[in-house]
């Protein structure tokens, strides 16, 4: 029977080991030195702050794997021998596969600032992260955090439910520059520093200090101030988690290099998930995608072309979303840092400044291009449907309420919200009544 | 304040003293029809004097009439064996006491107990009263209010649940275990206990009903005090959810004005006690005779009362069931479903997710359903027997282990150990009902918001119905099942706006078994022949 194996269990492994069982018999086994089965990354964060135990994190119960005859293996694959389609794993034993599925995932990135190896300083991916912050933000009285984005403002709400201060040193001059504009990131800004986070912008770490016994005691910016500290949290983006499989006859770069199909160089051995680069990225797209949602994509589209059904990695339309300690954000379509030639945009911001959106439209031809959304929910369908129809900014603001998914009874703003783009615009626009016959023409 | 106030709420267990007169215990055993001349005579020297404690008093009392037992049965044997005259036998056997176990305090001990109460409590009602409720609400609003400043701007106040003793299962939740199920046996079996505590609300039942206060007026008051109390405390924690403040003034009201001051004022005016809005089957004696009776005693408000009933059960649930979903009573009006969002919100992580304990549910709560339809079929049909039972002792096991021990003593007793909605998810015959309506014809559903979820289990460990959420939400599948009440704390604490409580229409309200979640334009086009 033809064994795919796969190393990592994380959302893309595990995505498809579950399709691959879906379409076809073959043995499966999921291999992972990080836990014994599949957990929510994303929730690692409600574990250190009380809201869950590390049990509430796992989606699937034990007896689903033996049901859905998913072999689990824990172990560390130390190398991996192509030719013989060999596993080694470091306790010396061995698995032979007929197809391999590489989903590694990531590692927290670490530009060799002096001391980043000390005792408690640590990024947030994995569970062991998890135990070491745990572990070393005992009775301290302050944490720093490096790096602006989106790991980093989880780090320090879960810093500050247990009552433990927060400086935040964010090397650009707005907080998540390379993916926020301006505005919002001033929103997020204030917002954290509503929740008491010393955040402090245009501000690099120079180096870590050890305090002589190989725990950090203070860090040290670029521009000389020393801040002392129990904990720094490394928090700077992540890179593809690869290194055992450098220098190999593996292609990679900074990830494993892949086709649209997935495919390695190497026949029969694929890459999903963080780990994974695209020679050719999908339009528009970066060229590793570290995203909950394109891990899940590209495992259901790597179980297809296993299974016979040869697929390429098509996700639609761009989406994302985030909470910033109460503020949710969600996003459709692109909306870039920087406006794009031709391109207008149109912002509006509730009186309180906690609730915020953010449109992008082609000047000329009005076409819909994308939204940030904060503190408002949108509803997906719609906002894919509008996307996928190539809708323009005053169809969507005409029926804007039809993509309202806040809870029942929340104010809404939609009207606020047309009345400030007419006055800006000179149009006339009235928004619509939410009608469900247009919504449900967007799901299938 | 509020450890103070409460300490001294069961202190008054202690404090009261009582007094039986001849004349008291004359009247006693008229009121309970007691022709035992061995209790009549036993009770004049042993019961009858003063007492410093009620557990003596009852003590004595219940020995006495179980050793009367023994009494007239021994004369009844010694007069069947001399061959005595039938009528004879049974005039002895009228005077044996048939008593149950579980009912003997309430019959017997606490009438008597309840008339006798003389010295500290009896005398200083009004200012216990002060001293225990008024000082508790007070101590306990103390204890809450601040969070609105020092818990920090308004959004999800989860942190540290899992850490803490009270609401991760440590010692104080064990300890709270223990007192709600003593409260809730004391309450149901041995009322005769309580009499202190009794006492302290009398002078607000002879405010509003012109009665003194029973056990159930305390039950009653005290569901209100504590409701309103941990209400308020709801209100704050979700200051920034509209959904879930009007929610939760919705079942303050109902509670208090519908469960509790309607009827006491319906007493005042010598009218039957009736709750207008709970509906059979929860409501489960709504048939029984003795409600017939009571009804009919009430002239056309009664036939009102009567017709309302079977309106609400028959017409007005599955409709609005239909409309709203079955959150319209569990979570808007119900008082059990009050208790659980209020008093009960600390514990709702505590719910078993476990695909076994969705299966235990189902078994349960349908037996519970049918038990509930065989139970008020024998009482409409007025059979003796029925199904091979006696009738009777189907109702009597149904309000001792559905009605007393399931919705009380576990529902509400358990709540720090399984979670707030031990009850509803498991034992109530009205949520089974509209639970089916709910499933297969209705307008509700938790919309999921396309490919959003991020499987974090927030929406699944905050479920107080056990509802495994996220398995619906990561397959991007609307949640469309019989068991939830639609509280919305799935919604609120969802960190990427996955999940939206809605009614609207019926077509594609169950999402299709595509296991493809939305996003992923590859596989739909190629694949999804």
């Amino acid at each position: 029977m033809t064994h795919i194996a796969i190393i990592g269990n994380g959302i893309s492994g595990v995505t498809a080991a579950r399709h691959i069982r879906k379409n076809s018999d073959y043995q499966i086994t999921l291999i992972s030195a990080e836990t014994d089965y599949f957990f929510s990354r994303t929730a690692l964060m409600y574990v250190y702050m009380g809201h869950m135990k590390f049990e509430h994190t796992q989606p699937y119960e034990p007896w689903f794997w033996k049901k859905n005859r998913i072999d689990l293996r824990k172990g560390y694959v130390e190398k991996i021998d192509y030719s013989d389609k060999n596993l080694k794993f470091s306790d010396g034993s061995c698995l032979k596969y007929d197809q391999l599925i590489l989903a590694t995932g990531s590692t927290p990135n670490k530009f060799g600032w002096k001391g980043q190896d000390l005792d408690g300083v640590g990024g947030l991916f994995s569970k062991q992260d998890l135990v070491r912050m745990e572990e070393f933000t005992q009775n301290i009285t302050r944490g720093v955090i490096v790096g602006g984005g989106l790991i980093g403002v989880e780090m320090a709400e879960m810093l500050l439910s247990r009552n433990i201060p927060v400086t935040f040193l964010v090397r650009e001059n707005q907080f998540w520059g390379n993916v926020l504009p301006k505005q919002e990131s001033d929103l997020i800004a204030r917002h954290m520093k509503e929740h008491h986070v010393d955040l402090r912008l245009s501000s690099e770490l120079n180096e870590i200090i050890d305090d002589g016994t190989g725990r950090v005691k203070a860090i040290k910016t670029k521009s000389g101030d020393i801040i002392e500290c129990g904990w720094v949290g490394l928090t700077a983006g992540v890179s593809p988690n690869i290194k055992f499989l450098k220098d190999t006859e593996l292609e990679t770069n900074r990830g494993i290099l892949v086709g649209k199909d997935l495919q390695t160089n190497i026949p029969g051995v694929y890459a999903i998930g963080d780990c994974a680069e695209f020679k050719n990225p999908v339009l528009g797209r970066r060229s590793i995608e570290q995203v909950w949602y394109t891990g899940r994509i590209m495992g259901e589209t790597v179980a297809q072309t296993i299974t016979g059904n040869l697929c390429e990695y098509t996700p639609g339309n761009w989406f994302n979303s985030a909470k910033f300690f109460d503020i949710e954000y969600q996003t459709y379509g692109w909306v870039l840092p920087k406006l794009s030639k031709g391109h207008k945009d149109f912002y509006w911001e509730h009186e309180k400044g906690k609730m915020c959106m953010h449109f992008v439209f082609e000047e000329k031809s009005r076409k819909f291009i994308g939204i940030n959304t904060f503190g408002i929910r949108l509803r997906h369908n719609v906002f894919d449907g509008w996307l996928n129809e190539l809708a323009s900014i005053e169809m969507v603001l005409e029926h804007l309420k039809d993509a309202n998914f806040d809870p029942e009874f929340y104010t809404q703003y939609e009207l606020e919200i047309v009345a400030k783009f007419n006055s800006e615009n000179g149009t006339t626009i009235q928004p619509k009544k939410k009608s469900w016959k247009r919504i449900l023409k967007f799901i299938s | 304040m509020f450890l103070t106030a409460f300490t001294l709420f069961n202190a008054v267990s202690f404090l009261g003293t009582f007094e039986v007169t001849e004349v008291q215990f004359e009247k006693f055993l008229a009121d309970k029809w007691i022709k035992s001349e061995f209790i009549a005579e036993e009770g004049k020297n042993k019961i009858v004097g003063k007492w410093n404690s009620h557990f003596e008093l009852s003590a004595a009392l219940l020995t006495v009439i179980e050793a009367s037992h023994d009494y007239h049965r021994t004369i009844i044997k010694s007069l069947e064996e001399a061959g005595a005259s039938k009528e004879k036998i049974e005039n002895e056997w009228g005077k044996v006491l048939w008593i149950k176990d579980t009912k003997k305090h309430g019959q017997y001990a606490y009438p008597l107990i309840r008339n006798s109460a003389i010295g500290f409590v009896a005398e200083n009602k009004g200012t216990l009263f002060w001293l225990t409720f008024g000082l508790g609400i007070l101590g306990g609003l103390i204890f809450l209010l601040p969070a609105i400043q020092t818990d920090g701007p308004a959004g999800i106040k989860n942190d540290a649940i899992f850490q803490n003793q009270a609401t991760n299962k440590g010692w104080i939740a064990w300890l709270v275990f223990g007192y709600l199920v003593t409260f809730y046996i004391v309450l149901y079996f041995m009322p005769d206990f309580a009499v202190n505590q009794i006492l302290l609300v009398d002078n607000v039942s002879l405010y509003l009903s012109a009665n003194p206060a029973s056990e159930w007026f305390l039950y009653g008051f005290m569901y209100c005090v504590f409701m309103t109390v941990m209400g308020i405390r709801m209100l704050i924690k979700y200051r920034h959810n509209k959904y879930q403040i009007i929610r939760t003034i919705s079942v303050l009201f109902f509670q208090i004005a519908f469960a509790f001051l309607i009827p006491e004022i319906l007493v005042r005016f010598k009218l039957p006690w009736y709750d207008f809005k709970n509906a059979w089957p929860l409501d489960y004696d709504f048939f029984f005779d003795w409600n017939f009776k009571a009804l009919k005693d009430a002239g056309s408000i009664g036939l009102f009362m009567l017709v309302w009933g079977i309106v609400l059960t028959l017409v007005v649930v599955p409709v609005m069931v239909y409309f709203f979903g079955k959150r319209w009573y569990c979570s808007w009006v119900c008082g059990c479903g009050g208790l659980a969002e209020t008093v009960g919100d600390p514990y709702r992580q505590h719910s078993d997710k476990s695909m076994n304990a969705w299966k235990f549910e189902r078994i349960i709560i349908y037996t519970v359903f049918v038990f509930a339809i065989f139970m008020t079929i024998g009482a409409l049909t007025r059979s003796e027997y029925f199904l091979g039972m006696r009738a009777e002792d189907i109702r009597f096991w149904y309000g001792f282990a559905i009605g007393s021990i399931f919705s009380g003593v576990i529902g509400t007793g358990f709540y720090p150990i399984f979670g707030n909605r031990v009850w509803c998810r498991f034992g109530c015959p009205l949520a089974a009902y509209m639970g089916i309506v709910q499933r297969f014809k209705s307008k509700f559903r938790i919309t999921t918001n396309g490919g959003q979820c991020i499987s974090c289990g927030n929406c699944s460990t905050y479920c107080e119905q056990g509802i495994d959420v996220r398995a619906y939400a990561q397959k991007g599948q609307n949640i469309i099942r019989s068991s939830c009440v639609g509280c919305g704390i799935c919604s609120a604490v969802c960190p990427r706006g996955v999940l939206k409580l809605e009614n609207g229409p019926e077509e594609k309200r169950i999402s299709d078994d595509n296991p493809i979640v939305i996003g992923n334009d590859g596989v739909k086009l190629k694949d999804m022949r």
